[in-house]
């Protein structure tokens, strides 16, 4: 006695029969299936283990309510996790694993911790094992967790669209059907998005008539022409201004194409439609495989052709669950149905079919071990298990505790609730501005009202009157008013309010009367509605038992807050196509062939692909570096330094704007002339260095750090446009139009000298110079960040690979080298020059770094200047920049260690390393630091003590200038 | 995610714009202004509940700056301003 395939019916194709395995036995279902119905029809019952308990589980819902049947879904390569077996599509080969049990759902070793149930209540776990929690994490976490998660990268696509529409219809029910319908008719663009395979929403499993067809044919035609019907859609997430997020799932997706999609959409008016979840009653014994939602059975009957049970007890509070009891009863199953009412007028009918009807009775009890066998029906009054008066045999327990809007969307974009007695729900008080509402959300019962207010929805969201007639139906009969009833009064009894949680009516009247009364304290201590399904079956039996606990109305507990995601969202769709190589992809530079062709090591640098270094074979990434030092600083190098950025300044107020926004003064730089500068926030923090060139009177080129280019431009941006709007001055950024090398070192002259129309020797440290290279017009600009005498040619990007390759052809003779981001990095330490945010950090001032002069000088209020002049910045303890010579003259410090004063209380930090290298030149090694008044320390010829993770080393405090502090070499 | 009138471009999704708080006159010339007034204009925001005016970058379109009146209780945008 069990579930079983009807030899006619439903949306299935029998000549296509699709093979799957259960926890590895073969087993077998039709295209039309979903993994729940293929399960069901096998007459598998036990689907699942509940998440404390281990309880064993059987389907109750069909479609995105499910609470149990969540399992491991393989096909080919691709594995989804925690798949709702409700939801999946059946398809020929998948391997199907139930979750949360040792070995198998089936007979699952953790089983015998429901025995144990009566030591296990609301808020255990937390009351045993804190405070030494992480003592026992391990052993618990094995036990509990559902799904197991591939190690293997998911070899799925994903994509992403966005859309806009004059309306966006949520659910393609008979409300949304109409709803779209009318607004496409008003002229309206409109998106219908559904969860489900095909539009019709419960149209699929309930008999009706619209506009005199059958109303599965209606609703199979009534998508017009121009609707974008998104189908196997869910909107999950609703956000400001009519923002959606929609999740649209596409299973017959050819090989590498996306699986999922992820939309955003902006609709101008938005037609929440998105129906109603029938909800449990609670009563002793509901969570025993073989007790399901009256709908769902009707589903699997309608649209699956699998009869859930032959032997079938209906149970109810309402009028709905008649259809599924006479449905039954027609399909050759014996029905006896329990109307918790005493004198239901509907029950004729059913008595008419066949039904037998036991008006104002509940379900005391339920037995069978792995499944129903048995139910004991008693009056509905009853307070005791004793008061049975029958007891009867059942594989089946259908039951209806009434129906709960889906009113997330709403709720989740700021819409209010209000607990509608009559419904015996939470609707929606009011439609948020540019949505509007139809169909069950409402509280709509029938057909015929669904249908008129989808009808009048289209038409108000398109805001425009169209010729065409709302559907029409049958208006139904009137129906009899839902009897509200929480639980069964037995105290001792195990009433299951949340089953994906394994939350009973004991837990939440335990949890009250430990005054978690608060409904959002409520769910955080019983879990009440958490999870997956996130309490889409649970909620409000949970929150009418609290009120019946607290004595409280229900509308005064109130809800817990909806958040997206509706239903899950899996992270791969969330991604999209940023992943990897594309996550933030590099910018790389106009020679990039070039480097690597050279075999240079690659890395990342603020988003940059550089060159590191260039080794040669056999050569580690140190000893290239070393080598290209030492040649540069012994006769001359070629650096790509074309990420470098060139901000072009222009205009007639040019040179009083950068006076603005830079610490050093810029104005009085002549036509020709480079000098360095410092730019900081208002806060007098230091965000970044470069050098500027004037290139005429009214122009300027700006050099900023690679990394902080961009970051520098909308900085001058946001103070031309909001603190300098009367200037007259402009903002390029040309770093992409332009590569830059350096050629440095004691020859880097005689390499240029042939290749460029531009004299030399009258270009003297920090000016520049155009002409052209190698015949191409362009510009030389002589600065150095190695301490060398240096030149950054420039031309055009395009000629970068020709250029680099006629520069290394000109400097063979005098063993040019190419070298990386490394070794400039050694170089510039040598020379005491500053890196941005590796020398500096997030409170370094312009005199921390030596630089007070611009502060003095300038009478311009230039950026961050008053911030110079607050106390913090005057202190005379601030730490400064130095060099360190460590006392072990072959070991560098490590970057990080701290620069120690030993105190009574014990270590005191006074700063700490910011770069340290071994350095060819001088044959040692050496530091850079920030250091608590690290200039009084280099003039008293200071040591200090330097700590990192333990170890002490010692090192004198001296100019962070370790080379050529003369700056001889530079000017050469 | 909010729909944001650009005073150029017209209605536009958030993702395409900055944002950088309320506006604050900067006090100046830095002589005469007191730590007090100048930790005011660099940390202190009226951060009102309500309408609430804020500077926005459409940074991700023309690049343009310009003033937004926000309600941050209903996130209503009331108005938009480009700068004078």
């Amino acid at each position: 006695m069990t579930a079983r395939r009807l030899a006619e019916g439903g949306c299935i194709d029998r000549s296509r029969r699709l093979a799957f395995t259960w926890d590895g036995a073969a087993l077998a279902g039709f295209a039309g299936d979903t993994l729940a119905s293929a399960l069901l029809a096998s007459g598998v019952r036990v689907v699942g283990r509940s998440f404390k308990y281990h309880r064993p589980r059987g389907l109750w819902g069909a479609w995105t309510e499910e609470p149990n049947a969540i399992v491991d879904v393989a096909l080919g390569e691709t594995q989804e996790p925690d798949a709702r077996a409700t939801t999946v599509a059946l398809r020929a080969g998948m391997v199907v694993r139930g979750v949360n049990a040792r070995p198998n759902v089936a007979r699952d070793v953790y089983g015998a911790l429901d025995l144990a149930q009566r030591f296990l209540p609301a808020g255990f776990y937390y009351k045993t094992f804190m405070p030494d929690w992480h003592r026992y994490e391990p052993r618990i976490r094995a036990m509990a967790g559902l799904g197991r998660v591939e190690a293997a990268p998911d070899r799925r696509h994903y994509a992403a669209r966005s859309a806009h529409c004059d309306v966006l219809v949520v659910g393609a029910g008979p409300a949304g059907l109409a709803a779209a319908r009318a607004a496409a008719a008003a002229g309206a663009s409109v998106i219908l998005a559904d969860d489900r395979p095909a539009p019709g929403g419960t149209l699929g499993w309930q008999a009706a008539s619209i506009d005199g067809q059958p109303a599965a044919a209606w609703a199979a035609a009534a998508v017009p022409q121009g609707v974008r019907l998104l189908r196997h859609t869910t909107v999950f997430g609703a956000y400001d201004h009519n923002a959606f997020g929609l999740l649209e799932r596409r299973e017959d997706a050819p090989a590498g194409w996306a699986a999922e999609r992820l939309w955003h959409v902006r609709a101008g008016a938005a037609v929440l439609a998105t129906g109603a979840i029938e909800r449990p009653l609670v009563f002793p014994g509901n969570d025993r495989p073989g007790v399901m939602s009256a709908d769902a059975v009707l589903h699997y009957l309608r649209v699956h052709a699998v009869l859930a049970g032959e032997s079938a007890v209906v149970l109810t509070n309402n009028d709905s669950a008649y259809a599924a009891a006479i449905a039954l009863r027609r399909a050759g199953a014996s029905v006896l149905l329990a109307d918790l009412r005493p004198a239901p007028p509907i029950a004729a009918a059913a008595e008419e079919a066949g039904v037998r009807v036991l008006a104002g009775s509940v379900v005391l009890n339920t037995i069978g071990r792995d499944g129903l066998r048995m139910v004991d029906l008693g009056p509905s009054d009853a307070t005791s298990p004793r008061q049975a008066t029958l007891r009867v045999a059942a594989d089946l327990l259908a039951v209806s505790g009434g129906w709960s809007p889906s009113v997330h969307l709403h709720s989740q974009a700021g819409g209010k609730l209000r607990w509608d007695a009559a419904a015996a729900a939470f609707l929606p008080a009011a439609a948020r501005p540019g949505q509007h509402l139809a169909g069950s959300i409402t509280g709509a019962a029938d057909l015929a009202t669904c249908l008129a207010q989808g009808h009048a929805a289209g038409l108000a969201a398109a805001g425009r009157a169209a010729a065409i007639a709302p559907p029409h139906t049958a208006p139904a009969v009137a129906a009899t008013p839902l009897r509200p009833y929480w639980r069964v009064p037995i105290r001792r009894a195990r009433q299951w309010v949340d089953f994906q949680n394994d939350v009973t009516a004991k837990d939440i009247v335990l949890a009250a009367r430990e005054n978690y009364r608060s409904v959002e304290h409520l769910k955080r201590y019983t879990t009440l509605g958490m999870a997956t399904d996130q309490g889409k079956t649970s909620n409000v039996n949970g929150l009418a038992i609290l009120a019946e606990t607290t004595g409280r109305e229900i509308a005064a507990v109130g809800t817990t807050t909806f958040r997206p995601p509706y239903t899950p969202v899996t992270f791969g769709a969330i991604a999209g196509l940023r992943h990897g190589s594309l996550y933030a992809p590099w910018r790389r530079l106009p020679a990039d062939a070039e480097h690597v062709a050279r075999g240079a090591e690659m890395r990342e640098y603020g988003g940059w692909f550089r060159p590191a270094c260039y080794p040669r074979a056999g050569e580690s990434a140190a000893q290239a570096i070393r080598r290209e030092a030492a040649a540069v600083r012994a006769g001359v190098g070629l650096f790509d330094a074309s990420s470098l950025g060139k901000v072009v300044v222009d205009g007639p107020d040019a040179a009083a704007f950068l006076n603005i926004a830079f610490y050093n003064e810029v104005a009085n730089l002549k036509p020709g002339r480079i000098r360095y500068a410092l730019i900081l926030r208002e806060t007098g923090i230091v965000y970044d260095d470069g050098v500027v060139t004037r290139l005429a009177p009214k122009r300027y080129l700006l050099s900023p750090s690679s990394s902080h280019t961009s970051g520098v431009v909308a900085m001058l941006e946001a103070w031309r446009q909001t603190e300098c709007p009367g200037m007259r001055v402009a903002i390029h950024d040309t770093t992409a139009a332009a590569a830059t090398f350096a050629v440095a070192g004691p020859r880097a002259h005689e390499v240029l000298a042939g290749l460029t129309t531009i004299d030399l020797a009258a270009l003297p440290h920090m000016t520049y110079a155009e002409g052209t290279i190698c015949g191409v017009p362009g510009r030389i600009a002589r600065v150095s960040f190695t301490g060398e005498r240096s030149y950054e040619v420039s031309l055009p990007a395009g000629y970068a690979a020709a250029l680099w390759r006629a520069l290394l052809a000109a400097g063979a003779p005098h063993g040019i080298s190419p070298y990386g981001v490394e070794t400039s990095s050694l170089l510039r330490a040598e020379k005491g020059y500053i890196l941005i945010g590796v020398d500096t950090d997030g409170m370094t001032l312009p005199d921390d770094l030596g630089m007070s002069g611009p502060l003095r000088a300038k009478t311009v209020d230039f950026v961050g200047k008053r911030s110079l002049l607050m106390p913090e910045a005057l202190r005379p303890d601030r730490r400064q920049f130095v060099g360190l010579l460590p006392d072990d003259p072959a070991t560098p410090p490590h970057v990080g260690a701290h620069a120690v004063a030993r105190t009574a209380q014990g270590m005191r930090s006074l700063g700490w390393v910011t770069s340290a290298f071994f350095s060819p030149a001088l044959g040692r090694s050496i530091a850079l630091g920030m250091i608590e008044r690290g200039r009084a320390l280099i003039a008293a010829g200071a040591e200090v003590e330097l700590y990192h993770l333990g170890q002490m080393t010692r090192a004198r405090v001296v100019s962070p200038v370790f080379f050529d502090p003369a700056g001889e070499r530079l000017h050469g | 995610m909010l729909l944001i009138t650009c005073p150029w471009c017209g209605p536009r999704s958030e993702p395409e714009f900055s944002y950088a708080g309320e506006p604050v006159m900067r006090p100046g010339p830095a002589e005469a202004v007191s730590d007090q007034s100048w930790a005011d204009y660099l940390y202190m925001r009226r951060n009102d509940k309500g309408p609430h005016q804020e500077n926005w970058c459409h940074a991700g379109g023309c690049g343009q700056w310009f003033m937004l009146e926000r309600d941050t209780v209903t996130h209503a945008n009331l108005r938009t301003q480009a700068p004078a």
